[in-house]
């Protein structure tokens, strides 16, 4: 038996693990065109400011893959060759496979403005070799001009900014992160950042960016002022990759559709993390995440399906911690809606279902350092953000994803002033007992 | 006092020093490596946050460098049956 894994991810490390702990023998190559192999792609930002150490981003050593017991082949997949359960490498080569993954993650979309393609200094953050050329450029440049929104243009402005570099952050909208932050909580980080010496610019849209000789100097906004530059940064979603896929007829939507099983419509190829869209039967609907831990459980769950033990993957509440503006921050279930204008689609660290809000209360308590924002359902809660101190957001996450039933204290929760933190407490306590957690 | 305190009670300094060690919540964790890059001693607490596993080494200085340093809360001090008879 020959596993095939396309992708140096989360998921196809997760899925590698998995199928070794049920198959001790089988043949598992791991293929990526990313020379670096696994590491951690959300550490780039701690790498970016300063507090890591390139090489701490790789969690394995040579010894953990060998017990492992699996190859890796740093090469690019051209082509599936469905008929033939082969695949086409560097354009040359085939490779046979029995049972495949398909892990290869998304990228980052480009900016789509007048004078930024293929001009040096206008920069994205994907990969290790990014946060290379990122800090490079920060050495030399003294101003940085970022744009996009979600998680990853925080983490350019924080990274760029820890590196020496002015940054301007230009949002196009009238405050950061608007389908997933309400305005206060927008407030709270956008006030940090400023404090940091950043410097915010609302309704900004570039309508060009100008170089010289080659390189990125000054960007164009559309109200026509001009901000000199060394660097831009930009984050303005991510899209699934795709590319393999579209030679072939395999069920895709906005990412590569799968089962419960992470199986795609053929039954020997199968897909997990950034690039599936995950079929949820609670919900009868498939989504996008593109968040570690469900990349990893996916991985798990494809890997152990490959092998032969039928398992299904459940989607929990979606969950993200985050850090923005050096505020730690816990997003639960489903806590906004609408549109970000900064953002084209899913951004990093992302679940579209945080969007998908229905008839819910807002709760909420706390103030600039820790903030807690509860959406409150009709019996349950159904979303959470968590900001500052996190003591309660493991028990928000357990109690979201569990659908406790929240009715003898929702009226309470509910008065104006009401001590959130202290009803939560009391009542959680209560309900792990009872749920034996 | 705040009821939140409840979640607090048994976890200072002295405490947990003596009684004590490093636990993670996994599902937080992105494998970033800040903990273990950290670790006065090498221990390689990231590792034991992937297994799910406590840090259960008598090395542990229980220094809190690992868990003030974590990015996104995984870390924390808990007291365990290893070092403390519970009551009841």
């Amino acid at each position: 038996m020959r596993y095939v894994i396309i992708g140096a991810g989360v998921a196809g490390l997760s899925a590698v693990e998995s199928i070794r702990s049920v198959d001790k023998v089988g043949e598992i190559l791991m293929i990526s065109d990313d020379p670096h192999g696994f590491y951690s792609r959300p550490g780039l930002a701690y790498y970016l400011t300063g507090e890591l150490h390139d090489k701490a981003l790789f969690p394995r050593t040579k010894e953990d893959y060998k017990k492992l017991n699996f190859n890796f082949l740093n090469a690019r997949v051209t082509r599936i060759l469905r008929s033939d359960h082969a695949l086409l490498i560097d354009g040359k080569s085939r490779l046979v496979y029995d049972k495949l993954l398909i892990a290869v993650g998304a990228r980052a979309l480009p900016l789509e403005v007048p004078g930024a393609a293929g001009l040096h200094g206008v920069m994205k953050l994907d990969h290790l070799t990014d946060a290379k050329n990122l800090i490079k450029l920060a050495k030399r440049g003294k101003t940085a001009v970022v744009v996009g929104g979600g998680i990853t243009a925080l983490e350019l402005t924080e990274g760029l900014h820890a590196r020496g570099m002015h940054v301007h952050y230009l949002l196009r909208g009238d405050r950061y992160w608007s389908n997933v932050l309400d305005k206060h909580e927008s407030q709270v980080v956008e006030g940090l950042l400023r404090a940091e010496g950043v410097t915010l610019h609302y309704k900004a849209e570039l309508q060009e960016v100008i170089g010289k000789k080659g390189s990125v100097t000054a960007v164009m906004l559309k109200d026509g002022s001009k901000l000199q530059c060394d660097l831009l940064a930009y984050a303005v979603g991510i899209s699934p990759c795709l590319e393999l896929v579209n030679e072939t007829n395999l069920a895709k939507d906005r990412g590569l559709i799968v089962n419960e099983h992470l199986q795609t419509t053929d039954p020997d190829i199968y897909a997990a993390g950034d690039v599936a869209q995950v079929f949820d039967p609670l919900t009868g609907k498939s989504a996008l995440d593109s968040l570690w831990n469900p990349a990893r459980e996916q991985g798990r769950v494809a890997g152990r399906n490959m092998a032969g033990r039928k398992s299904a993957y459940l989607k929990s509440a979606p969950f993200n911690v985050t850090r923005l503006a050096g505020l730690t921050t816990t997003i639960i279930g489903v806590v906004g809606r609408g549109k970000d204008e900064d953002m084209i689609g899913i951004a990093r660290g992302d679940s579209e279902t945080w969007r998908e809000l229905p008839e819910a209360i807002v709760a909420q308590s706390g103030f600039e350092i820790n903030h807690m924002r509860l959406m409150v359902g009709e019996k349950t809660l159904v979303g959470a953000i968590v900001m500052g101190d996190q003591t309660l957001s493991w028990p928000l996450q357990k109690m979201i994803a569990g659908k406790a039933d929240i009715s003898s204290i929702r009226d309470q929760l509910m008065k104006p002033e009401a001590p959130l933190a202290d009803l939560l407490a009391q009542f959680w306590m209560s309900w792990r007992t009872q749920e034996a957690l | 006092m705040s009821f939140l305190n409840i979640f607090k009670s048994d976890s200072t300094r002295h405490t947990v020093m003596s009684s004590g060690h490093v636990v993670s919540e996994s599902s937080r964790c992105v494998q970033c490596g800040i903990c273990t890059y950290n670790c006065p001693i090498g221990i390689d607490v990231r590792a034991h946050v992937w297994r799910d596993e406590a840090v259960k080494y008598s090395e542990c200085l229980t220094c809190g460098e690992c868990v003030a340093r974590c990015p996104r809360g995984v870390l924390r001090f808990a007291q365990t049956d290893l070092f403390v008879r519970r009551d009841g």
